[in-house]
């Protein structure tokens, strides 16, 4: 690596690759920078903005932006951070997000960048939408009250699957999550757990039925660490179990089938 | 068991006081009273005008999630909702039996909330009142009254309670609001360390709950006059006993008497409990008033919580517990004691036994075991009963085959025990305020009856002796007399 492949992220010296965007060489040294929607096993998608620094005085989606010898990249600043809380408490008025009794709570990415950027309230007027859950698939439940429009599951099924189970419809803020299926319904859908798609979710919309509040308090991905400090998560990824908590319980049997 | 002065013959000509809000916490309550002009109490009624709306959001919601969110009802014993849903959604998942870890390990977050609930409204809440007089000097007349006074008592309200918590934070992940209770078990047991660290204080704290027992009796024995009568109605009672007859606070079948002790259904499947209790609706409350179906709405409603239960079971498991029991029957008689301030001694009876039983649970290797979940069949209904810190609590829920709520219906205790309260302020009103000025002590006599029911309604009235309280008095046009009014800080003013 020549000593030109570097940039300045808050003043530290960041070394990069070709190719590499801000964000992929921030976290391969171990700088955080908050994201939602980007996700390092995906193309990017630069939609969410939270990862939006300012590169040589221009504000930038870190996700998106590839860094130039010598580039001043600022991301931990006052302002910035302000901007990322707005965008955050924009995301929680415009969903239904009640973390108290959310199972993804202490999983959710939402939910724990919320956290670290000391979000402590929602700000502004709550939208309260009107959203339906789907819990037609056998071991799949959507629930949209939930969706920030990552399209983290839209990229997995279409890029990984090759499936294209999910997808953005509507524009704006008429914008939603939709399924491929004429009814609309999960289970029409050639959606299977075994997808890629089916364990992306930054959030609590695509979830796995019946696994509920199994893991305990305290062995949730961010119960003992901040999202800064955890390697990037993959929906729920808990500490191991211990011989004090519960696996997963089988399903329950139904009656003649 | 009549409900006089329920509702007044000619209200129009009556003057009308309000002591609105009695809390600001867990909803809403007020009591409203109509007097004529010689201070001849008309009517008395309270009014518990909360709307809660769990029942109807609930719905459509995943079976797994119910556990959790319901327990958002309440700040004080959220344990309750959290064991009372998860056992009506064993059903859903087919779990007949628990395995022993996981029944031993909710049990054990039962105790605890049963313990620092008690300690709560004893202490906190109640005893300014029962130790310092009713109408005592208001400024101090709370839990810092009592610090002062009785450093010692309160230190001890302050501990047990924290022992209490400390017992949920382990067994549900948190303080409030945890998750340890999943459908078909738990999702964790005591770690050793756990254990260990719970285990350093249980033998004082069942100590120490055996001298509050020993504090409120020697308060009934001292001025028996005023325990035996403050308030005092006669009513039927029911609760869960345990399938022995033991008071089991977490599983059993139902059981009610009469008035007189006289059993009137016993050994009940509470799965059955539709069948039982009826709801009635007042057009002046948005609570409903359960009642026994087979003795009808007039004769049938009853009284639930820790002086129900103690007088309900034929004996209690704990040693310590089951010796304050029998002096307890000594002392009330033949006859069933029905004086509100008896609850206070019931209470405090069951706080030592949940000492107790944390105790022994703290000593069974149960409670550090490995299989914590089971399933079977698919069921697609469920009825949960558990005894609450305040008295029987019912979730019942029906759930489609895609995993969503359908139906909810919860009877929680303060609902058991609305036309009791009822007639606790009517006899408090008649026996204090008839005749007389209103002041705010005499105010504070019916709150004290409310308290000793359920401290949901008086959670904050006596925090730190902050209740703001205003209180009208009218003349049949409407126009306001004179009024008396208490800010959050304390002051009176007219």
């Amino acid at each position: 690596m020549s000593q030109s492949n570097t940039f300045t992220l808050d003043g530290k010296t960041i070394p990069y690759n070709e190719g590499q965007t801000i964000i992929q060489a921030a976290m391969a040294a171990g700088v955080y920078i908050p994201h939602l929607c980007f996700n390092p096993e995906f193309k990017p998608h630069g939609s969410c903005k939270l990862c939006t620094v300012k590169a040589n005085g221009r504000q930038t989606a870190s996700c998106t932006q590839h860094p130039a010898p010598g580039m001043v990249v600022e991301s931990d600043t006052i302002e910035i951070n302000d901007e990322r809380r707005a965008l955050l408490q924009m995301l929680f008025v415009e969903g239904n997000h009640f973390c108290p009794s959310c199972e993804k709570s202490g999983n959710c990415q939402l939910q724990a960048t919320a956290y670290e950027m000391k979000m402590m309230s929602p700000h502004f007027d709550q939208f309260f939408p009107d959203r339906m859950l789907d819990a037609s698939h056998p071991e799949y439940l959507l629930d949209f009250n939930r969706c920030i429009l990552c399209s983290l599951c839209v990229r997995a099924s279409r890029d990984v699957d090759g499936k294209n189970v999910f997808a953005l419809s509507g524009r704006g803020i008429k914008s939603h999550l939709i399924v491929n299926a004429k009814s609309g319904r999960l289970a029409d859908t050639d959606f299977s757990g075994d997808d890629k798609a089916a364990h992306v979710c930054p959030v609590g919309v695509i979830l796995k039925k019946r696994v509920g509040f199994t893991i305990p308090i305290g062995q949730r991905s961010f119960d003992e660490q901040p999202i800064s400090a955890t390697p990037h998560p993959q929906g729920a990824c808990p500490v191991g179990p211990r011989s004090n908590t519960a696996t997963l319980p089988p399903h329950p049997t139904v009656k003649g089938g | 068991m009549s409900s006089l002065l329920e509702t007044a013959a000619n209200p129009e000509n009556l003057r009308r006081v309000a002591i609105d809000p009695l809390s600001r916490v867990e909803g809403h309550g007020k009591v409203t009273i109509l007097l004529d002009d010689k201070n001849k109490i008309h009517q008395v009624r309270l009014h518990i005008v909360e709307f809660r709306g769990f029942e109807k959001f609930i719905q459509g919601r995943p079976y797994w999630e119910v556990p959790v969110m319901v327990q958002r009802l309440c700040g004080i014993c959220p344990v309750s909702h959290h064991l009372a849903a998860s056992k009506a959604l064993d059903a859903i998942v087919g779990a007949k039996h628990l395995t022993p870890a996981a029944e031993k390990n909710r049990r054990l977050m039962h105790y605890g909330q049963i313990l620092q609930s008690h300690a709560l409204h004893f202490f906190h809440l109640c005893s300014p009142d029962l130790l310092f007089g009713f109408d005592s000097d208001i400024s101090k007349r709370n839990i810092v009254g009592i610090a002062q006074k009785y450093p010692e008592t309160a230190k001890r309200g302050i501990l047990l309670r924290k022992y209490g918590q400390e017992v949920i934070r382990h067994t549900a992940g948190k303080r409030i609001h945890g998750t340890g209770s999943v459908p078909g078990g738990v999702n964790k047991s005591l770690s050793i360390t756990e254990r260990d660290e719970l285990l350093k204080d249980i033998y004082q704290i069942v100590a120490w709950s055996r001298d509050a027992v020993h504090m409120v009796k020697e308060l009934h024995h001292n001025n028996p006059e005023l325990y035996n009568s403050f308030g005092a109605f006669r009513a039927n009672y029911i609760s869960m006993v345990g399938f022995d007859g033991s008071l089991d606070l977490y599983h059993g079948r139902l059981r009610a008497r009469d008035e007189n002790g006289h059993i009137l259904f016993d050994g009940v499947d509470y799965q059955n409990y539709s069948e039982l209790i009826g709801e009635e609706v007042k057009n002046w409350s948005y609570m409903k008033f359960p009642y026994l179906k087979s003795l009808g709405t007039e004769r049938g409603w009853y009284r639930v919580g820790p002086m129900s239960r103690i007088q309900n079971c034929d004996f209690i498991s704990t040693p310590l517990a089951e010796i304050e029991r029998r002096e307890f029957m000594a002392y009330s008689g033949v006859m069933p004691m029905h004086a509100p301030l008896g609850y206070h001694w019931a209470r405090m009876i069951e706080m030592l036994h949940a000492a107790e039983m944390i105790k022994d649970l703290l000593h069974d290797d149960d409670i550090t075991g490995s299989d914590l979940i089971v399933t079977g069949e698919r069921g697609f209904e469920g009825v949960g009963v558990i005894e609450a810190p305040r008295g029987t609590l019912i979730h019942h829920y029906r759930v489609d085959e895609n995993d969503l709520v359908t139906m909810c219906n919860l009877i929680v205790s303060t609902t058991h025990n609305n036309q009791a309260m009822n007639e606790a302020v009517r006899r408090v009103a008649q026996q204090y305020l008839h005749g007389h000025e209103i002041t705010e002590g005499l105010l504070n006599h019916i709150e004290v009856a409310v308290r000793a029911f359920d401290p949901c309604l008086s959670c904050a009235t006596h925090a730190l002796g902050k209740m703001p309280l205003q209180v009208e008095v009218l003349n049949e046009a409407g126009e306001q007399l004179s009024s008396l009014s208490r800010t959050s800080d304390g002051i009176l003013s007219t």
